[in-house]
């Protein structure tokens, strides 16, 4: 075994360990996309103790973006001579019209970008057309669009506007733990937006909540070893906030980055998917850069748009059910013909469950908060184990 | 009339495809003197083949890349190896290559020329010839510039039987070297071309590696080449048809550290990513030492290693056990892989 492979199995033990002294179940919750497909694909849900549950929560940048704002891109999109630029990840999400990859089809101009600077380069290079940035995505991608606004401004652009869909991340932990619906233990917090904004700002969550947090990596045994530092803090009866990235995150985050967000931005109340408004969870432009609110360029409202009949995104993302509670899930909705955004983004918990775990079974969780439930082997993604209690084959 | 004969000379013109004089000016002079042999030279509307011994085989693809020039290859390049490589994994003899040209108008000749080059290269390093051709150009603005097609013919002799349906419980997987170069090489090239990285597609025939292995042993009986849908494709499709549960270890599954930091910064599974030049062989495990030094005798299989079992569980499953001692389950791609957000 490799060094790097004999350590991961001491965390592992270390995990099985410090579970084997809980005195109860415990259910953790992660609330970054990425966290969720790592977990699956490292297969660290299959080494996860069965009294341990990690939970995914709303991480997933294009899950938690509302219906209504998916049909605003497509309808910006639509407009004669507007190029909407976008991050690949939204081209199928599907909206009350279609999504922007058929829009695309109808002849839409839809541009996938890698950096926002790409858009204001086009705009810069095509003055006879308006560029849209579709600015989504949490604070790791928030520095980026308001650096962009400023390049823009500088190079006095008149035919660049964005539509402003970025989230908060703590604003919707906060939220959650409000709405007292989820029973947790304590959270994995995102590594790469901890960058941004620090570790600071989650220490409310041991001080206020009572519940202890971990930040950590997305590699196998960076989040083997997050999850082990929670079941271990658990166990101890400890409160507390662990940073278990400090090669990348500081307490106080990146200065600059939060600085030019502030510039150009202010919090706002915005919409989740499935959950509602979140005070404070979003962000507007501030009066000096209005100019550049694609909203107000083209003469958006945004329209409240309820969720197609059945969808059960909302609950998945705030870890009220899995997405075997749904019954779309599989059968309606799969990764080829997806009903939510769940399913289409590849960061989604749906299609991480779709792709990693085999995709139908029922789970038994009908809510986290019941202990009696051993959907261990659901959970694990462990194939030769896939059956129910009551003896049903799960079959993909 | 200066400036027409300069345009000509230089540009791909929509009457280059007419089949008349033009046409044979452009082949005579950018194509034809690169790609030439005893069959072709011919020019005849067909190319005609010696005689046999054995089941003939026949493979097509088209080649659409963009962009047509990326790190270690071009779409000349590819458009021979991908279809001698399809030939090769099922057990054939590459003979000859019908090769069709689709250009743009306004492409320039240089480029033509540059891809002719490769073409040529590739077929000599591969021993193919092609033997037939078509060109036929196209408004500016469509094909991309050039699109090809690749037609491939070749023998298999008697008694070779490489089939989904000779797999067993108990064979092994082996793979000649590492995964996802040629996906990611092409992606970083296409979409991110300011981004400097040491990627290279992995783009090779791979007839004269397979033609070594086929020699030293007769315990082959399945084989694959894992391009489009990667190694996770060829994985699950092999669990699919087979019917057996198959097991691939991600430990022994070699990666360039290069290529899956890559993978990584874009949020893509290196299983997904498409491979030019990497060939997934499934033998009996009692031939599995003669496959694998076969393979590492060869320049193109230096890192060759086994990957995976064939297991006795009848449930159609890949699934791949993880670098930390985990499990999950492995599906082909659903399609375009598009990179995460955040």
């Amino acid at each position: 075994m490799s060094e790097r492979e004999i350590h991961g199995q001491a965390i592992l033990q270390r995990l099985r360990s410090a579970a084997a002294e809980l005195s109860r179940p415990v259910n953790f919750m992660e609330v970054c996309g990425t966290h969720t497909v790592s977990a699956f694909r490292t297969g660290l849900h299959s080494l996860t103790p069965a009294n341990v549950k990690l939970l995914s929560g709303p991480g997933c940048p294009v899950c938690v973006t509302s219906q209504g704002d998916i049909d605003l891109f497509v309808g910006v999109a639509s407009e004669p001579n507007v190029t909407l630029c976008t991050y690949g990840d939204m081209l199928r999400v599907p909206g009350a019209s279609g999504n922007l990859e058929q829009a695309r089809g109808r002849g839409a101009q839809v541009k996938v970008i890698y950096s926002t600077m790409d858009a204001v380069k086009l705009a810069a290079a095509e003055p006879e057309r308006q560029v849209v940035l579709a600015a989504i995505g949490f604070e790791t991608t928030t520095p980026p669009t308001a650096i962009a606004i400023l390049e823009a401004q500088r190079l006095g652009l008149k035919n660049f506007s964005v539509l402003v869909s970025h989230k908060l991340v703590m604003p919707a932990i906060r939220a959650l733990l409000d709405g007292g619906k989820v029973n947790l233990d304590g959270f994995m917090l995102p590594g790469h937006v901890s960058i941004i904004i620090g570790s600071d700002v989650y220490r409310e969550i041991p001080e206020k909540y009572g519940l202890s947090c971990v930040v950590c990596g997305f590699e196998d045994i960076q989040m083997a070893e997050g999850l082990a530092r929670l079941v271990e803090l658990v166990r101890d009866g400890k409160r507390e906030l662990v940073n278990l990235y400090p090669q990348a995150v500081t307490a106080g985050g990146n200065k600059g980055a939060q600085a030019v967000v502030d510039k150009v931005f202010e919090p706002a109340d915005v919409g989740w998917r499935g959950v509602g408004v979140i005070p404070g969870s979003g962000l507007k432009l501030r009066p000096a850069y209005a100019a550049f609110d694609a909203m107000q360029r083209f003469g958006l409202k945004a329209v409240d748009v309820p969720e197609p009949a059945g969808c059960r995104c909302g609950e998945v993302i705030t870890g009220l059910c899995t997405p075997v509670d749904c019954k779309l899930f599989g059968t309606v909705c799969t990764p080829i013909n997806p009903i939510g955004p769940c399913m289409v983004s590849s960061e989604g918990t749906c299609q991480a469950w779709f792709k990693y775990n085999r995709g139908k079974g029922k789970s038994k969780v009908r809510n986290p908060k019941s202990e009696s439930i051993s959907n261990d082997e659901i959970q694990r993604g462990d194939a030769r184990s896939l059956k129910r209690q009551d003896g049903e084959g799960v079959l993909a | 009339m200066t400036t027409n004969i300069t345009d000509n000379l230089k540009r791909i013109a929509l009457a280059h495809g007419g089949g008349g004089q033009l046409t044979d000016e452009l082949l005579n002079t950018s194509v034809l003197p690169r790609l030439n042999n005893e069959i072709l030279g011919e020019l005849l509307d067909s190319g005609i083949l010696p005689k046999q011994n054995g089941r003939i085989a026949l493979t097509i693809d088209g080649y659409v890349v963009q962009p047509i020039k990326f790190p270690g290859g071009d779409i000349g390049r590819i458009a021979i190896s991908g279809t001698v490589n399809d030939l090769a994994v099922s057990g054939a003899t590459p003979l000859g290559i019908a090769l069709s040209f689709i250009l743009a108008e306004g492409l320039e000749r240089s480029v033509l020329e540059e891809i002719s080059d490769s073409i040529a290269a590739t077929a000599r390093e591969a021993g193919v010839k092609i033997v037939t051709g078509d060109t036929k150009v196209v408004g500016r603005g469509q094909a991309d510039g050039i699109y090809i097609t690749t037609a491939g013919v070749g023998v298999v002799p008697d008694g070779r039987e490489l089939h989904p349906n000779r797999v067993q419980a108990g064979d092994v997987i082996l793979i000649n070297g590492p995964i996802a170069d040629h996906g990611l090489a092409v992606m970083l090239a296409r979409e991110l071309p300011q981004v400097q990285s040491a990627l290279r597609s992995d783009v090779a025939p791979l007839n004269g590696l397979i033609a070594t292995v086929l020699d030293a042993t007769d315990g082959v009986v399945f084989m694959r080449d894992a391009t489009r849908g990667g190694l996770a494709g060829v994985g699950a499709d092999l669990a699919a048809r087979t019917g057996w549960h198959v097991t691939l270890n991600e430990s022994d599954i070699p990666i360039r550290s290069e290529t899956m930091h890559a993978a990584e910064m874009l949020g893509l599974d290196p299983l997904d990513v498409a491979n030019e030049g990497k060939v997934v062989v499934v033998a009996r495990a009692e031939a599995a030492e003669k496959v694998l030094a076969a393979m590492r005798r060869h320049p193109l299989g230096g890192d060759a290693k086994v990957i995976g079992t064939v297991e006795s569980e009848r449930d159609g499953v890949c699934e791949l056990h993880t670098a930390m001692g985990g499990r999950r389950i492995v599906q082909k791609p659903y399609g375009e892989q598009l990179p995460r957000i955040c």
